[in-house]
């Protein structure tokens, strides 16, 4: 699929954001660099390009480094030095440091991002990519000829920042290696979700949920290992009344989850769709304080707000229902497909 | 009379034309105040006996008491207020150490009264709990760092030791001695009904109450009273005690006196022989000691207890509870300087020893910076006084708190901080079987129950103003917390920005 049908789909939802941060997510987009880490980065000037590639350069290999090509257009103004790079850690450096690749790029990503002044990388999977900026969602996409690109698939997000200033980091999708949210509400958990989070060496630097859900996805899966399921019933937890009507053995999980990860349990409104490599998973939160549909036609899974969003892009959609709070919608790409 | 002679620090009003000489007072007063005069055929009174335990006034039928602080006074002076006077009176004339009991009365700035709470407007929804579930069970416990899985995959869900309770609030240490059997049978009989945990203090466990031990926490102090296999086995946890907020640093002293009959079996110590509990634990002089208490104990109950150990909030708390959270400790229970105590030297009570809001406040953050806050549970206490500072404390870092005083009042304690003369008119802090019969079990524990269902509606109240719906997303959760009239570095040890901010 290229761009172009999810950027039709937010032109609807134009109402739900306030031209202050609009952004993209697409898996399946670099097949080329497929086992390069491709990092998305915003750069005040020449100065910080070259001072973050030094950085980059004491662990890993760069393999290839251009601008992100982009089109002007009067709705997006402002922007800054946008680039990729490709890139690849060093097997020295791993063994000497006794990290994996993973680990070895996100540190990279956190020190880039918490300690380099005028740089900061928004994305840094393999063969995927985070596209966005300050502006409508569908004019970012416009601004970044997201039409070029082909992907198995795509997220995208419009921004009613509340408690941030618009900025370009700030957008939605978030990113961290593989995993991308874009995320809807405003979590009241955030404060108590943060500061255990940042135990793990996580930085929250933006003060925007959407980055803790991002950090709180990356631990669960990458580092303690859960499976998407299980990361849906810490940060979803279900109540303990529902938990007692469960079968015994179901039972001893969830009791088991809540209870090591309570400090990691989501409250107030939300729903986000979690990108990953070979699918997407959407989840609200428990009590379903914010609307989300989902429709099916042919071989394709549409998510969304609203249905209107989902119409535009495919108006015979089929089956389409409303997850219940706290259920999580995984759909991963058939094997084999990509 | 003479140089030591004090005025009576209160006076009894009697109201004669309402007085019918009944003579309920003079019952109702173990103090003595009252007393019926024969000759005059009227009620006089003693008034340098009396505490203002405000028992007489609350039993008087014809509303005929009240007690006043009395207007005489030594000249004024900012320096040398009345209080400070009379002590060096008492002093001179004995040379003796000054004696008080329950929380330190001084004022020393309330922390909790200078923080607000959260409510959302607008950009999130506020939840009534009336309408939707609002959770307040709590575990405390050690948590793994790491999930575990077998050969297929599953998880292993077996986890250390965990303690539950149906909401963040237990009743703190009072040993049997201290408060009466009835005082201990109330909290037993509350706790139990609400889902939570009492502990017996230091005193050991009476016989009775091994009933309520899945409700029950007991007590290990240097003194080991009571201490033997059954009585390790029979609570949901173990508490080692090496502090108390109102008296960090030093031991405790039963008199004699009190050591009677069921007291002395359930201390297991000889009637009438002083328990003494020294200062220290003589087996633990470093903290690779009581890390040797923590698996001693722990192995005594094939690992299925957690083990608690309480300290006394002081100025290096921060580093004293990391140590004792990597000592094996599964919690660590900390008690601030406005904690109550049965009998506590008035200087230590009242000078040494900090408030727990900056202790918990210092605490949460040095775990948290040491990656080690999900391997232990926080329980706060000294002076939680309503479901307001509960909230505090959760959100400022606590996964539950203890309430002493407030469990106290509930049962008709009316704060007039005479526990250590053993005469307390309210049943509580007495071993005389006539005043301990005042303390009703049914009507005392259900005052209990109350109490707690309250603090649980208003807890919920004000989370679901917050749109939080279970207590384990306010846990540490800071952002819900402004400071008013704060000092920038009483903000930065607390943790939270100033109201406005
Ligand atoms: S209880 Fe009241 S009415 Fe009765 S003797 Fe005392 S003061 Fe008088
Ligand atoms: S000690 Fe208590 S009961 Fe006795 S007179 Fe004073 S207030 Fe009344
Ligand atoms: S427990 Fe009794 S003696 Fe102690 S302060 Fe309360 S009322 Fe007074």
């Amino acid at each position: 699929m290229t761009g172009e049908k999810i950027i039709e789909s937010m032109k609807p939802m134009h109402d739900r954001s306030n031209g202050l941060g609009g952004g993209f997510a697409a898996y399946g987009i670099y097949p080329e660099y497929k086992d390069f880490f491709a990092l998305h980065m915003f750069l005040d000037d020449r100065a910080a390009r070259k001072s973050c590639e030094a950085l980059l350069r004491e662990t890993m290999e760069i393999v290839h480094a251009e601008r992100i090509p982009t089109r002007t257009t009067p709705a997006i103004t402002d922007e800054p030095l946008i680039w990729r790079f490709f890139v690849s850690p060093l097997r020295s450096v791993l063994a000497s440091m006794q990290l994996n690749e993973e680990e070895c790029v996100a540190r990279a990503v956190m020190t880039i991002n918490t300690q380099m002044k005028g740089a900061y990388v928004f994305s840094g999977g393999k063969n995927m990519g985070v596209f966005k900026a300050v502006g409508f969602p569908e004019d970012v996409g416009y601004f970044y000829r997201l039409e070029e690109y082909e992907a198995y698939s795509w997220t995208a997000h419009g921004r009613y920042p509340t408690n941030t200033p618009g900025w370009w980091g700030g957008a939605h999708p978030f990113a961290l290696l593989d995993y991308s949210i874009v995320h809807n509400g405003e979590i009241s958990s955030y404060d108590a979700n943060r500061r255990f989070i940042e135990m793990f060496g996580y930085k929250c630097t933006l003060q925007t949920d959407t980055e803790v859900i991002t950090y709180i996805a990356d631990y669960l899966l990458r580092k303690q290992g859960l499976s998407l399921e299980e990361m849906a019933s810490v940060i979803a937890a279900p109540f303990w009344s529902t938990i007692a009507r469960k079968d015994e053995c179901e039972q001893k999980k969830l009791l088991y989850l809540r209870k090591v990860f309570s400090s990691l349990l989501v409250t107030g409104p939300f729903s986000i769709i979690l990108g990953f490599d070979g699918g997407l998973m959407a989840l609200n939160d428990r009590l379903k304080l914010r609307s989300m549909v989902v429709g099916e036609k042919d071989d394709k899974v549409f998510i969304a707000s609203e249905e209107a969003a989902i119409r535009v892009m495919e108006p015979g959609v089929e089956n389409i229902y409303a997850p219940a709070g706290g259920e999580p919608v995984i759909v991963r790409v058939k094997e084999g497909k990509f | 009379m003479g140089i030591d002679y004090i005025y009576p620090q209160f006076e009894v009003i009697r109201n004669d034309g309402r007085c019918t000489n009944c003579r309920i007072c003079e019952k109702q007063c173990a103090n003595g105040v009252h007393v019926y005069d024969s000759v005059k055929k009227r009620m006089v009174c003693d008034e340098s006996k009396c505490v203002n335990c405000q028992r007489c006034v609350c039993f008087c039928p014809a509303h005929a008491l009240k007690i006043a602080k009395n207007d005489c006074t030594f000249r004024e002076n900012a320096n040398w207020d009345e209080d400070t006077i009379k002590e060096l009176y008492k002093q001179a004339g004995s040379g003796g150490v000054l004696l008080s009991s329950m929380g330190n009365p001084k004022r020393f700035p309330v922390y909790w009264d200078r923080i607000l709470i959260n409510a959302s407007q607008v950009t999130n929804p506020s939840i009534d709990p009336l309408r939707e579930p609002m959770e307040t069970r709590v575990f405390l416990g050690k948590k793994p760092s790491a999930i575990q899985r077998d050969e297929q995959g599953k998880l292993k869900c077996e986890l250390p030791p965990q303690i539950e309770l149906s909401m963040p609030v237990m009743f703190s240490a009072m040993s049997y001695g201290s408060v009466s059997y009835n005082a201990h049978a109330c909290l037993a009989k509350a706790a139990q009904e609400l889902g939570i945990c009492y502990n017996t203090g230091e005193g050991g466990l009476h016989e009775d109450f091994y009933v309520y031990g899945e409700n029950t926490i007991v007590q290990v102090a240097s003194g080991r009273f009571g201490v033997y296999k059954d009585y390790l086995e029979a609570g949901a946890a173990i508490e080692i005690k090496m502090g108390q907020g109102a008296k960090p640093g030093i031991g405790g002293h039963l008199p004699g006196a009190k050591i009677t009959g069921d007291v002395s079996r359930t201390r297991m110590v000889p009637e009438g022989t002083d328990a003494i509990s020294p200062a220290p634990h003589h087996d633990i002089y470093s903290i690779e000691d009581l890390g040797q208490l923590v698996y001693s104990l722990k192995e005594a109950t094939n690992h299925r207890k957690p083990i608690i150990v309480k300290v006394a909030a002081v100025h290096n708390i921060a580093a004293i509870a990391s140590g004792i959270a990597r000592s094996g400790a599964d919690i660590i229970a900390i008690d601030g300087f406005r904690g109550g105590t049965g009998a506590a030297p008035t200087r230590i009570r009242d000078n040494v020893g900090i408030p727990i809001e900056l202790a918990l406040a210092a605490v949460d953050q040095r775990l948290r910076d040491e990656g080690i806050r999900n391997n232990v549970s926080l329980i706060v206490g000294g002076s939680i006084r309503s479901s307001a500072d509960v909230i505090k404390a959760v959100a400022l870092g606590a996964d539950a708190c203890y309430i002493g005083t407030a469990a106290l009042l509930a049962l008709g304690c009316h704060l007039c901080r005479s526990c250590q003369t053993g005469k307390c008119n309210w049943g509580i802090a007495t071993q005389d079987p006539e005043l301990v019969k005042r303390l009703d079990v049914h009507v005392g524990s259900q005052r209990l129950i109350n109490l707690m269902t309250a603090w649980r509606h208003e807890i919920k109240e004000m989370m679901g103003g917050m749109g939080v719906n279970s207590i384990e997303a306010l846990k540490g959760n800071r952002l819900m917390l402004r400071g008013i009239g704060m000092t920038d570095r009483e903000l930065a040890i607390l943790g939270i920005s100033h109201a406005g901010e």
